[in-house]
């Protein structure tokens, strides 16, 4: 019988509904899969019963003979962001530990609802402010990564790294995401798996750990563009519980993945051939655009001009709605408490936060409380408010032109973890092709394309109007389709 | 704009978070690197531009006016809502005292 590791979202539904295995030998493989891969860290807690439960629920609606939900069968692993009741919910963070919610976030509640099971709780990025994972307070995760003819452990990428880990190790053949400034498409790029941020208001994000309220979004990262559409598909949709949800009915992207993209314009943006790209990223994107061709798309070349200016614009506007969000972290109705002794309120909160923040989400407070303070607010936060409208309008523009745009995700390919750590700056950089399209609220994509020559998955970034998911996914789809990519990372843990 | 040690404790004061001299030391120049980067957004004219505030065009969605409409995120979850809490005593959230 085939490894059912091996196998994707959409092989595991078919493979259920068909009967060619069953639910629990599917969710037992996976469990096992976990239990075997502890030295990657991509999990904080792992549940292994939820699984299993999920997995009994959808062999039993078989047997009963009806209809099985769209995920049914799948067990998938979950950013430790979304609060799942129940189940230590942290945010990888040390304020949170221990916090067990009494409800369920609409994204994870969607998702069981589909029929799909958990494997366990990923590591993430501390709060999700991070590009390689090595600010979670329960260890860095490691990529299965390796470069060719070394053991230095690598990033997988971040925030959503926990979840890169584990579907590129398969491990878990799918994952929750979220994406505030490029949290899904980076990892997944670092990773050599697939991954979409929708666009924002798709998914609820009633119940998912805010960071930056006005940014975050929740994706499927998976191992296929159709593994994609599909768990998108189970987690978008209205709620009347998030005031920024979109009224609007989910497409069926499945149904209407198509890698025939004759008709449609591909649009390169000149701005994203910034100095410090690796070349290796330079011809997989000359290469993406052959594929896209070869699909019968038209290439055109496009101007975004305040490229440049969209990470500086995003490094004072997410900080300034972290120190908002975070506000809430003070040790009084969940979470971490440090009272002195003879300590009054106000030493209470400022005890409790010092312990129970990490060193890059107390640095993004203290900027996001300065940009945000009396004499400051119009210098830096007014500004980078008017440079997103820029930014955004500069993709509006860009639509006059064409239909998706093809650019890197980005300007390398993984790192050692630890050789970035000491400069918080450079960090920052590895989301500069990632952000703008967060701070217009787009939908982008990130699919694997090549190797680099150490041996690294190269990822492309693909980035559609607003509501257009199904033509971002149908690019990735093509891409897909031409760049064969089919590397596994070789099993050391 | 740069900001001093002085500044810094400030920030961290408003932020309430406690920081002692050998940390505060420590983001002095992590804040001024980071400052010194965003500066450069100075340079793009933004006359008669609007700030952005929301991505998606979206109306606000008013609520129905109707008490426990959805019964998980409604009143009447007092043990839910405490039960995290760190220190909850009768029926409420416990802090230290405020007043002497």
């Amino acid at each position: 019988m085939t490894d059912l590791t091996s196998l994707g979202v959409k092989a595991i539904r078919d493979g259920v509904r068909s009967g060619d295995f069953t639910a629990r030998e599917v969710a037992e493989s996976f469990n096992d899969a976990v239990a075997g891969a502890a030295a990657l860290n991509a999990f904080i807690v792992t549940t292994p019963d939820h699984a299993l439960a999920a997995a009994d629920a959808a062999d039993k609606a078989r047997a009963d003979g009806k209809d099985l939900g769209p995920m049914a069968g799948v067990p998938i692993g979950m950013k430790d962001l979304f609060a799942t009741h129940g189940v230590q919910t942290t945010a990888a963070s040390h304020i949170l530990e221990g916090f067990t919610p009494h409800y369920e976030s609409t994204v994870s509640q969607k998702l069981w609802d589909a029929g799909a099971g958990m494997l366990g709780k990923l590591n993430l990025d501390q709060f999700a402010m991070g590009s390689s994972n090595e600010t979670s307070f329960f260890g860095n995760v490691s990529s299965p990564w390796r470069k060719q003819g070394s053991n230095a452990a690598m990033s997988p990428g971040g925030s959503s790294g926990g979840s890169s880990s584990a579907v590129a190790a398969r491990i878990a053949p799918a994952a929750t995401g979220t994406d505030t400034g490029g949290s899904i498409r980076q990892p997944a790029a670092f990773a050599g798996i697939s991954g979409i941020k929708p666009t924002y208001g798709r998914c609820s994000r009633w119940g998912v750990v805010a960071f930056a309220s006005s940014l975050d979004q929740a994706g499927p990262m998976a191992r296929s563009v159709e593994d994609c559409a599909i768990m998108l598909g189970a987690m978008a949709g209205f709620d009347p519980k998030d005031a920024t949800s979109l009224e609007m009915d989910v497409p069926d992207w499945e149904a209407a993945l198509s890698s025939d993209l004759k008709g449609k314009k591909v649009g390169i943006p000149k701005e994203y051939r910034m100095e410090g790209t690796d070349q290796a990223i330079l011809d997989s994107w000359e290469q993406g655009k052959a594929w896209l061709k070869d699909a019968g798309a038209q290439i055109v070349d496009i101007s975004l001009p305040h490229t440049k200016y969209a990470l500086p614009a995003y490094y004072i506007i997410a900080p300034a709605e972290a120190s908002s969000n975070l506000a809430r972290y003070d040790g009084v109705r969940y979470g971490l408490r440090d009272l002195p002794e003879g300590a009054g309120l106000q030493d209470m909160y400022a005890a409790t936060r010092a312990e129970g923040f990490g060193d890059e989400v107390k640095r993004r407070i203290l900027i996001g409380t300065y940009v945000l303070s009396a004499g400051f607010y119009d210098a830096y936060y007014t500004q980078a408010q008017k440079v997103r409208t820029l930014v955004a309008r500069d993709f509006e523009n860009a639509w006059n032109e064409c239909d998706v745009i093809l650019a890197p995700t980005t300007p390398t390919a993984s790192f050692p973890l630890g050789s970035l750590d000491a400069d918080p700056l450079t960090m920052y950089l590895n989301d500069v092709f990632a952000v703008p399209a967060s701070l217009a609220g787009l939908p982008a994509m990130s699919v694997p394309a090549t190797m680099n020559e150490d041996g690294l998955p190269l990822g492309l970034q693909l980035v559609g109007k607003p509501f257009d998911e199904q033509t971002v996914l149908d690019a990735g789809l093509a891409i897909q389709q031409r760049s064969g990519f089919a590397h596994a990372p070789a099993k050391w843990w | 704009m740069s900001v001093d040690k002085q500044t810094v404790a400030k920030i961290a004061s408003l932020a309430r978070i406690k920081m002692g001299d050998d940390e505060l030391e420590k983001m002095v120049p992590e804040l001024n690197n980071i400052l010194q980067w965003v500066e450069q957004l100075g340079e793009v004219n933004v006359d008669g531009v609007e700030p952005m505030s929301a991505v998606i065009p979206n109306t606000l969605r008013l609520r129905e006016d109707v008490i426990d409409a959805d019964p998980k995120t409604a009143g009447g979850r007092r043990d839910d809502v405490l039960a995290n809490a760190p220190a909850a005593e009768h029926g409420f959230f416990g802090v230290p005292k405020v007043i002497e």
